[in-house]
């Protein structure tokens, strides 16, 4: 039966237009930026410093605290300096930027084809080597993903929910990994399975990739209590609370985490990553970036090297091209548009999406004439009209009172308001003004 | 690159539909019941829409940019529709005098007072059509015949509305059955053969308007529908009570501005409620209230001040009818 | 039924009658009543209250109101008011459009907070101004606007209450409440700019480069040196002019006062 989440939800264009483009491996650039906070939480430590030579693979900073990741160096060569430089916002933050020389490995990490389905790791010894691999949620958030592994004391994980959804247009990375790295992303699931002592895993995909659900079916024969789960064509099937309704039918409570439903989600790049982790030595160095665009010459699936240049990835897939008006960092309905080319990737790039002009700006807003589409589509089931306009006008309470922090900023909203109303714009000001508030009430 | 890229807040997809696509939606929705109306009532039909809709529009422009010294939204096609809607709320037979004076308080007094599209607590047409039907009322209610007048605008011929007809026939003590003679047979009502306003009669052009405009997402089936449903329950529990002093519930729904009232007057989206819920509330207020009026009011028929008084009460209904929210109530753990 | 309902009214009045400090009314007729929140309170008559209860009021000032008018407030509730100077709200930056470049072009909404949360804006300076008046809306009292030429805002001086609104209002702290001076005169750096010289100067060409040449100049020991950034102490300047001509990217403005003879000469 082909599911999907209930509440709300829009169709905007699908525009996958890389998804017939295998993944390419990227040429290893001759500079690497690695900023030293490419995860939710609190920068890392760096290990390194001016001078000094680094291999791939190695640890080059540390992550600090619980929610924090550690990061590795993507490539050989020296440190050529570490210095604050402007991140995807244009404000400045810590990298380490190294010229690269030789590509050699660091001893032990295994760089072979070879498929390795003998899982020897204890749930302990795989939740430990994610840690220090610095594996971060793939989907976007960057969420270190040796936390989601963990389940708090008191609570119990009964089912493993993998994210192979893909509902942002455009973007094709993670529809490509299925069907060229499905094995090892299975193998990947029975990891973080055991991890987690769940006994079954849901791949849930949207039913526009049949070949990827067929693919992975085929392969999954072989392995017990994982099923692959078709879901309907919906935005925003990816986000997390919304999988998990959509597959288990379970509602997470406003406010809570998904744990409270005994569900948890990983995210298909991060089975895979996770894979090479545990069964190669492999540390998160690279991941599969999607660069795409009407207008660009070929839009293609690279596997990228983190800490390479936007530019460069932009460069393989054909160049800018003439009348580009956007370059957005991530999918058209929750990426970050970027001021500058010179920025690198991190972990939680997930594509690189060029915008023509004609498409790169908003209509000017109108006059809200109360249609209540964005009601009825908000699949948090808010009432996006309402929290932006008291947060337009200042009115913190209300804001809070309608429970603006339910919001996970899908953008649902603005893409379907027929006056073209900037209404995620003020809500997310809103939320962040009433984060702010709770946080200094409770000081 | 050498040119200025945009840089803006997600989400950079942005929805295909616009304020204008969707007030042409409603001018397309209303075009088949203005073709009826033109066939039943000819050139008074076309003289007193076309009045009603450049009078309104004019109006619209002028206030907006000598008054209120805005960029006129004129092209915004929202004064287009008040202007239809208005028109189609009138006997085909207005002076046109009295069309302007309706446009303007409908067009000055009900939209822009408040502040233009989108501010306004009630439905701009009807508070026009109100103002006319207290201001002039033998005018307003002395309804052209249908096919007769086709070629007579000013000195068209006039009848009694079969709500009228009906009432005054009860009040006088005769019968429902022995009323049914002398209006028009429900075939009849459900295609618009009857006198009445210009854009109300033709149950059957309004539906597949209606229909339309559901399918194409411009409006959602609840108000109608609720309308509609509790119309057709309220007049036929007091029918079946008493089926000799009371009108059966078809020709409740058949009769009077009710099709056109609930698909296309209740359903304006700056007056009616945000949730489905809360249409639902509205919708049901609506029906007792135009029930109440037809059955005991001064007035045969009611939809017009129902609706404006169910428009007061939407803020109301928007602060406290909530959608229910993810994870509000929580069935699972 | 008119008398009972009369009685009613009566006792009702009575038994909710609350017995109100007539000294609260008192100080509120002395409070400016423009309730512009500038005190911390949400208008005036809950600042007045918080003036009649609080035993110690030398923390609590209306910036609007001038020294007379809370001294009379002070001398009604028999407490000690502590001394304020006069403060005037500056704008701590000069990227006019001639001083930094345009790198791309916001398409969001009018606010400087959310654009500020989005990027470093449309001249690439981390710290420098928006330009889309959230200080503008903020002001209760008309003193301060936006210069179409130099897209910054500007404080009209003798409007200015130094209430602190457009302080709070703007998301990047460019604006200060700093004390007046005889005839309007003001000498300080028009930069907030904590990044290294280079990168500074890179964003704007009136950039604080943090090079230290005014600390040095400077007799009084008013300019120190933080991050980067130089900062002139309004208390501690005596308005001498020695620091000005010394700033290689000219960051230091000097508002208000008599053209030097030097550069009368130069001129001409």
């Amino acid at each position: 039966m082909i599911l999907t989440f209930p509440k709300g939800g829009v169709h905007p264009p699908d525009n996958k237009l890389s998804a017939g483009s295998p993944i390419q491996v990227l040429p290893v650039p001759g500079t690497v930026t690695i900023p030293l906070s490419q995860h939710l939480g609190a920068p890392a430590e760096p290990l390194v410093k001016k001078g000094d030579s680094v291999i791939t693979g190695q640890l080059i900073a540390k992550g600090c605290g619980f929610i924090s990741a550690n990061i590795h160096s993507s490539v050989t060569g020296t440190v050529a300096r570490i210095d604050r430089l402007p991140d995807s916002s244009g404000y400045r933050r810590l990298m380490v930027v190294i010229n690269t020389g030789k590509d050699d490995w660091q001893e032990g990490i295994d760089t072979s084809p070879r498929i390795i389905k003998n899982i020897t790791a204890t749930g302990g010894e795989i939740i430990k080597k994610t840690l220090a691999a610095g594996i971060v949620g793939l989907g976007g958030a960057a969420f270190p993903s040796h936390v989601k592994l963990s389940v708090p004391k008191g609570k119990k994980a009964d089912i493993l929910i993998i994210n192979g959804v893909e509902c942002e247009p455009c973007l094709t990375s993670d529809h490509r990994l299925m069907l060229e790295k499905g094995e090892e992303m299975i193998i990947g699931i029975q990891l973080i399975m055991k991890a987690l002592d769940v006994k079954k895993a849901v791949i849930g995909i949207e039913n526009n990739k049949p070949d990827a659900i067929k693919h992975l079916n085929s392969i999954l024969k072989e392995y017990e209590g994982v099923t692959v789960q078709p879901l309907k064509v919906k935005y925003p099937q990816g986000a997390e609370k919304q999988l998990i309704k959509a597959v288990t039918g379970r509602e997470v409570p406003s406010g809570k985490l998904p744990i409270e439903t005994g569900a948890v989600v990983h995210n298909v790049g991060t089975a895979f990553a996770i894979y090479e982790a545990i069964q190669k030595n492999k540390p998160l160095i690279e991941r599969v970036i999607t660069v795409t665009g009407k207008n660009v010459a070929n839009p293609s699936n690279f596997l990228v090297r983190i800490g390479t240049p936007v530019a460069s990835l932009i460069e393989a897939a054909g160049g800018v091209p003439e009348d580009t008006g956007k370059v957005v960092n991530g999918g058209p309905m929750m990426g970050k548009a970027l001021n500058s080319l010179d920025i690198p990737v991190t972990k939680g790039t997930s594509g690189i999406l060029l915008i023509p002009e004609s498409e790169s700006s908003r209509r000017p807003a109108e006059n809200c004439i109360r249609c209540a589409r964005c009601v009825s589509i908000c699949p948090m089931g808010l009432e996006p009209y309402l929290l932006s306009a008291a947060s337009e006008n200042k009115k913190w309470e209300m804001v809070e009172s309608e429970h603006v922090l339910d919001c996970m900023e899908c953008g649902s909203c603005s893409y379907i308001c027929p006056s073209a109303r900037p209404l995620l714009d003020y809500i997310r000001l809103g939320k962040s003004t009433v984060s702010h508030i709770i946080r200094a009430r409770k000081q | 690159m050498d040119k200025l890229i945009t840089v803006s807040p997600s989400p950079h997809y942005y929805g295909n539909e616009d304020v204008k696509k969707l007030m042409y939606g409603v001018v397309y929705a209303l075009l088949p019941a203005l073709l009826v109306s033109v066939y039943f009532f000819g050139i008074g039909a076309i003289i007193v829409t076309g009045i009603s809709i450049v009078s309104c529009m004019a109006f619209e422009y002028l206030i907006q940019k000598h008054l209120l010294k805005t960029k006129p939204s004129v092209t915004d096609g929202s004064a287009l529709v008040t202007g239809l809607l208005l028109a189609f709320n009138l006997p085909s037979n207005l002076p046109w005098w009295i069309i302007v004076i309706g446009a303007l308080v409908a067009i000055g007094v009900g939209k822009m007072t408040f502040g233009g599209l989108g501010n306004n607590p009630f439905n701009p047409a009807l508070v026009g059509r109100v103002f006319l039907l207290v201001s002039f009322p033998v005018q307003m209610t002395s309804w052209p015949a249908p096919v007769v007048s086709r070629l007579r605008y000013a000195d068209a011929e006039t009848g009694a509305t079969p709500l009228g007809v009906v009432k005054e026939g009860l009040e006088a003590g005769v019968p429902f059955s022995r009323l049914l003679d002398q209006i028009p047979g429900y075939l009849e009502l459900f295609a618009g053969y009857m006198p009445g306003s210009l854009g109300e009669i033709s149950a059957v052009a309004l539906i597949a308007g209606g229909i339309f405009m559901i399918a194409r997402k411009i409006i959602t089936w609840h108000i109608p529908v609720s309308i509609l449903l509790t119309v057709f329950v309220f007049t036929g529990i007091i029918w079946l009570i008493n089926p000799y002093d009371n009108a059966d519930p078809v020709f409740h729904l058949l009769s009077g501005g009710l099709m056109l009232g609930a698909i296309y007057m209740a359903t304006d989206y700056v007056t009616s409620p945000m949730t489905p819920r809360g249409m639902w509330i509205f919708g049901t207020g609506i029906g007792i209230i135009t029930v109440a009026i037809r059955l005991f009011g001064a007035y045969p028929e009611g939809v017009s001040f129902a609706i404006l008084i169910m428009n007061a009460f939407v803020p109301l209904i928007n602060k406290y009818v909530k959608p229910v929210r993810f994870g509000e109530e929580v069935k699972y753990g | 039924m008119g008398t009972a309902a009369a009685l009613i009214l009566f006792l009702v009045a009575r038994k909710f009658h609350v017995e109100e400090d007539p000294r609260i009314e008192q100080v509120e007729n002395e409070l400016p009543s423009a309730n512009c929140g500038g005190c911390g309170y949400p208008g005036c008559r809950a600042f007045a209250e918080a003036l009649v209860k609080s035993d110690d009021i030398s923390d609590l000032n209306c910036p609007v109101s001038d020294s007379e008018s809370m001294a009379k407030i002070a001398s009604i509730l028999g407490k000690e008011m502590a001394e304020r100077d006069p403060v005037v709200a500056v704008v701590r930056c000069n990227g006019t459009p001639g001083h930094r470049t345009r790198t791309s072009i916001y398409n969001g909404a009018e606010s400087c907070t959310i654009a500020s949360s989005l990027y470093t804006g449309e001249r690439g300076c981390p710290h420098g101004c928006l330009g889309m008046g959230e200080c503008v809306e903020a002001c209760n009292f008309d003193a301060i606007h936006m210069n179409p030429d130099t897209m910054l805002p500007e404080v009209t001086d003798d409007m200015c209450t130094g209430c602190n609104a457009c302080v709070l209002a703007c998301p990047r702290d460019i604006i200060e409440l700093r004390k007046k001076n005889k005839k309007e005169r003001k000498i300080y750096i028009a930069c907030i700019n904590e990044e290294k010289g280079g990168v500074a100067r890179k964003n704007c060409r009136v950039a604080c480069i943090g090079c230290g040449k005014c600390v040095k100049v400077c007799k009084f020991d008013a300019i120190t040196l933080e991050n980067n950034l130089a900062y002139i102490d309004a208390e501690k300047c005596k308005l001498c002019r020695k620091c000005a001509p010394e700033c290689p990217t000219d960051a230091i403005l000097e508002i208000n006062f008599p053209v030097k003879k030097k550069v009368k000469e130069e001129v001409q």
